[in-house]
C-alpha cells in the first residue's frame, strides 16, 4: 500500500512535518506512516572517569557501569519518542487524517528510511532537526544524506504550514527537474495549483523547446501554467522569485552533482534549500 | 554506500571530539611507563618502544578496524623477542617487526579473522591470566636485589595509584604516581635506578631507516619464527581486545581491518626503529573508561605520547623504576582476570583445564602463541570427546532368532567409531545382519572405514549384510555443508 512517511525528530519542526504530511494525505487520499528514530548513542555527556587506573575486575566494572548508563538513557529516549509519536498522531488526526501508523525505531536515520521507504509515495521531513534549531541557517545534516539516498520525491517542510496555492518548478532541462513535471502532470489532485515554470539563464533554442513541452504537459494535466526565462543566478533568481510572487512551494530536482563537487562549489539544492523559507520537493 | 562511508568515516573520527582528546591524554599518561617497561622486557633501548607506541597508535588510528581500541608497543609481542634481542640484536628486531606486520597484512588479506571462532572463551580467558602473570614476572628483576627503599617506593607508589582516585578522579592516578616518586627521588636524592639508566629515550622526532641486515636466506630464517609468533600474538590480541571494546561499547568492529591495520602499522614501525606492538586490553579498558571511543582517541594517544617524551625527556630521565614497577602491578591486577579463579570451582572441567594449560604452558614457554594453540587443540579434543557420546546402537533380534537388526543413532565421527565398533556382536550366529545408519551422521572416512570394517567381519561370520540409510547418513561427509540453502535441509539432517 502505498503512504506518506513522515519523518520526526522532536523538534519544532515535527508538527510543521505533520501538517504538511496531512495536507498531501488529504490531497491523495493515503495514510501516514509516522517514524521516530531513537539515533546512535550519544556519548559525549557521560560521566568520564580519568583515573587512569584499573583494578581487580575492572572489565567486568566497567560492562556493568556502562550498559546500566545505556539502559537508562534508552529507557528515557523511548518513553520520549513515544510521547512525539503520541503528539504526531493527534496533531495529523486533528489535521483530519485517519489512518495513521506510528513507529519507533532504533538505529541510524538513513538506513530506518532505506528501511521504510519502499511502501511511500513521498517522504516528509523537516529542514532541520533538532540538533540544527541554534542556527536558522544551518541546514540539518541528516536531510542532505536522507536525500541522497532515496529515490522517492521528499517534501522537505519549513518551520510552518502555510496555506499552498502557488509553486514554482525550478526547471533545468536535466532528468530529475523532467521527472518532477511527469510525476506533477500524473497528480490531477493538485491542479488546482498555479505553476509557475521558471529557467534561470540564457535558454537556448533546444531549452525554449524543453521548456515549452513541459508547460503543454503541465496544461494537460490541469494545471494553471505561466513559463518564464530569467537570465542570472540560478540561486538569486529563483529566491528572488520565491519572494517576489509569492510563492509557496518550490519543486526541483535534487542534488545533481557528486559531493566531491559540492565540497569545493556547494550544492545548488543545499543553497536554496537554505535560502527559501518555503517548503521544498525534491526529486531525484 | 557512498553516502554511508562519509558519515562513518565522520563519526568515527569527530564523533566524540572532547572525550577521545581528554581520553587520548589519559592514555598517552599510561603509555609512556609501558612502553618504557616493555622496552626493557625485550632487551632494548626505552626509545625503540616510545617510538613503537607512538607510531602503531597513529597508524592503527587511522587503519585499524575497530575505533576507541589502544594499540603500541607491548608485553605480549615484547616477549617473544627477548631471545632474538640478546642473540643478534636490535637490527634483527626491527626486521623482524617489519616481517611480521607483512605477515598480519596476508592473515587479513586471505580473511583469516574468522579463524578467531576457534579460540573459546577458555582460551581467552588463559590468554588475559598468562598476559597479566608475564607482565608481573616482567617487574621481578627489579624486585630483587635492590636496596630496601625500592620496596617502600612501590608500596607508596601502588597506594597512589589505587587510593588517589578515591580523591578526585579528574587526574590520572598514575601520573601523580610518576611525578610524587620522581619528586620524592630527587628531593631525598635516594639511590634509586632511573628510566635513564635502563637506556637511551628519544631526543628527536623518528627517521626513516633500513634495519641494518644482511639480505639473506639465512636472516630469514633467524627471523621467520620470531616474526610468525609476533604475528599470531598480535592478531590474536588484538581481535581479542577488538572483542572487549566492542562488549564494551555496544557495537562492531571489522576484524579484517583491523588485522591489515596492525599489519601496516608494523611494517612502518619495523622501519622507523620501533618493536612490534599490537592492541592493549588494559589501556583500551582505560581509554573506554576514561570516555575515548572515536578514531581520535587512539591518534591523540599516540601523538601526545611523543611530544610529551621529545619535549620533556630530561625529565622522564629521572622518573625511578620504582614508580614503573607500581604501575605495571597495577597493569597487571588489572589485566588478570580474578574472576576466573573462582569460575574454576563452577566451571566444567574440561573448560578448566583448557584455561590452566593455556595459562601453564604460555608461563612455561613465555611464548603466547604455543599456549593458545595449546589451549585450542584441547578444547578441539573436549569438544570431539563430548560429541562422541552423543552416539547410541540398539538391536532387535527376528524371531527365528536368525536375523538381527542393528539401529545406530547420533555421531559417528573418529571419536565414536570405537564404540561403533565394540556395539556390534560378531560372535552371535546370524544368517542375515541389518545395520540401519539411517538416523545416524557420518562425519568422515574413519567412520566410514569402521562400517566397512563391521559388514566384512560378519560376512567373515556367514552372515549376509544389508546397509541401510548409507545415502543419507554421509551426507554430512563432505567438509562443507552445501545444502543449508535448500528448503528442509537442516530439518532433513536433525531427523535422520
Amino acid at each position: 500500500m502505498t503512504q506518506i512517511l513522515a519523518v520526526i525528530d522532536g523538534s519544532i519542526y515535527s508538527t510543521s512535518v505533520c501538517d504538511h504530511a496531512a495536507w498531501i494525505a488529504q490531497r491523495l487520499h493515503l495514510s501516514v506512516e509516522v517514524v521516530h528514530v531513537l539515533g546512535r548513542r550519544d556519548v559525549s555527556s557521560q560521566p568520564t572517569n580519568l583515573s587512569g587506573s584499573i583494578g581487580l575486575g575492572a572489565r567486568t566494572e566497567l560492562l556493568d557501569e556502562l550498559a546500566e548508563l545505556d539502559a537508562s538513557r534508552a529507557r528515557l529516549a523511548q518513553k520520549r519518542g513515544r510521547a512525539i509519536l503520541e503528539d504526531a498522531k493527534e496533531r495529523l488526526n486533528a489535521d483530519g487524517v485517519t489512518e495513521v501508523a506510528t513507529r519507533l525505531r532504533h538505529g541510524e536515520i538513513v538506513e530506518t528510511v532505506q528501511d521504510f521507504e519502499t511502501d511511500a509515495e513521498v517522504i516528509v521531513i523537516g529542514k532541520r532537526g533538532e540538533a540544527a534549531d541554534f542556527n536558522t541557517l544551518h541546514l540539518g545534516s541528516n536531510l542532505e544524506r536522507i536525500v541522497r539516498s532515496t529515490h522517492k520525491p521528499i517534501f522537505v517542510a519549513s518551520r510552518e504550514f502555510k496555506p499552498i496555492k502557488r509553486f514554482l518548478l525550478a526547471f533545468d532541462g536535466g532528468n530529475s527537474a523532467t521527472l518532477a513535471v511527469e510525476r506533477l502532470a500524473a497528480l490531477p489532485q493538485f491542479a488546482d495549483l498555479t505553476c509557475h515554470l521558471l529557467y534561470v539563464g540564457n535558454a537556448s533554442t533546444e531549452l525554449q523547446r524543453q521548456l515549452e513541452g513541459a508547460q503543454a504537459t503541465l496544461q494537460q494535466a490541469g494545471f494553471t501554467v505561466a513559463a518564464e526565462v530569467v537570465p542570472g543566478q540560478a540561486e538569486a533568481v529563483i529566491a528572488d522569485k520565491v519572494e517576489s510572487d509569492h510563492i509557496d512551494l518550490l519543486v526541483m530536482g535534487a542534488y545533481g552533482h557528486s559531493r566531491i563537487r559540492n565540497l569545493i562549489i556547494g550544492s545548488t539544492t543545499t543553497h536554496m534549500l537554505q535560502l527559501c523559507r518555503v517548503p521544498v520537493i525534491l526529486f531525484r | 554506500m557512498n553516502t554511508n562511508f562519509w558519515s562513518r568515516l565522520h563519526s568515527e573520527w569527530l564523533g566524540n571530539i572532547r572525550g577521545d582528546i581528554l581520553a587520548g591524554l589519559v592514555v598517552a599518561l599510561a603509555l609512556i611507563p609501558e612502553a618504557i617497561a616493555f622496552s626493557i622486557i625485550a632487551g632494548v633501548d626505552p626509545k625503540v618502544g616510545l617510538y613503537a607506541s607512538f607510531s602503531i597508535a597513529v597508524i592503527v588510528a587511522i587503519t585499524g578496524g575497530r575505533p576507541g581500541m589502544i594499540s603500541a608497543a607491548t608485553a605480549a609481542t615484547a616477549v617473544l623477542m627477548v631471545t632474538l634481542v640478546r642473540e643478534y640484536g636490535l637490527e634483527y628486531l626491527l626486521a623482524a617487526t617489519v616481517l611480521a606486520g607483512l605477515m598480519q597484512i596476508v592473515a587479513g588479506l586471505l580473511k583469516l579473522g574468522a579463524i578467531m571462532r576457534f579460540v573459546s572463551k577458555s582460551v581467552m580467558t588463559g590468554f588475559v591470566n598468562a598476559l597479566a602473570i608475564l607482565i608481573f614476572l616482567a617487574q621481578v628483576p627489579e624486585l630483587i636485589n635492590v636496596p630496601y627503599v625500592t620496596y617502600v617506593m612501590v608500596l607508596a607508589g601502588l597506594g597512589i595509584i589505587y587510593l588517589f582516585p578515591l580523591l578526585t578522579k579528574t587526574i590520572p592516578s598514575p601520573l601523580v604516581c610518576i611525578v610524587g616518586l620522581s619528586a620524592l627521588a630527587i628531593w631525598l636524592n635516594l639511590d634509586l635506578r632511573t628510566v635513564g639508566d635502563m637506556g637511551d629515550l628519544p631526543d628527536s622526532l623518528p627517521i626513516f631507516l633500513l634495519p641494518q641486515i644482511p639480505l639473506t636466506l639465512e636472516t630469514l630464517l633467524i627471523i621467520l619464527p620470531y616474526s610468525a609468533a609476533v604475528a599470531a600474538v598480535g592478531l590474536l590480541e588484538s581481535l581479542m581486545t577488538a572483542s572487549i571494546v566492542d562488549e564494551l561499547t555496544d557495537t562492531r568492529s571489522n576484524k579484517n581491518r583491523e588485522c591489515i591495520g596492525q599489519g601496516i602499522a608494523n611494517t612502518a614501525t619495523g622501519f622507523i626503529g620501533g618493536m612490534a606492538g599490537c592492541a592493549m586490553i588494559g589501556q583500551s579498558i582505560i581509554n573506554v573508561k576514561s570516555g575515548g571511543r572515536g578514531r581520535l582517541s587512539t591518534l591523540c594517544a599516540g601523538g601526545f605520547l611523543l611530544l610529551m617524551i621529545v619535549f620533556l625527556g630530561e625529565w622522564v630521565r629521572q622518573i625511578p623504576m620504582a614508580a614503573l614497577v607500581a604501575i605495571m602491578i597495577m597493569v597487571s591486577v588489572g589485566t588478570f582476570n580474578w574472576s576466573s579463579i573462582k569460575d574454576l570451582k563452577e566451571h566444567p572441567k574440561s573448560s578448566s583445564i583448557v584455561m590452566l594449560a593455556t595459562v601453564t604452558v604460555v608461563v612455561a614457554t613465555h611464548n603466547l602463541a604455543i599456549g593458545v594453540f595449546v589451549g585450542v587443540l584441547l578444547s578441539g579434543i573436549f569438544f570431539a570427546y563430548k560429541i562422541s557420546q552423543i552416539f547410541r546402537v540398539t538391536s532387535t533380534l527376528s524371531e527365528d532368532e536368525t536375523a538381527r537388526i542393528y539401529l545406530i543413532e547420533g555421531q559417528l565421527f573418529f571419536a565414536s567409531v570405537d564404540d561403533f565398533t565394540e556395539a556390534f556382536d560378531f560372535k552371535e550366529a546370524l544368517d542375515k545382519v541389518t545395520i540401519d545408519v539411517s538416523h545416524a551422521h557420518i562425519w568422515d572416512i574413519s567412520s566410514v572405514a569402521a562400517v566397512d570394517m563391521v559388514v566384512l567381519k560378519f560376512r567373515r561370520e556367514g552372515a549376509e549384510v544389508e546397509i541401510v540409510g548409507m545415502n543419507e547418513a554421509s551426507e554430512t561427509i563432505v567438509d562443507k555443508l552445501g545444502i543449508h540453502d535448500e528448503p528442509g535441509a537442516i530439518e532433513r539432517l536433525l531427523g535422520h
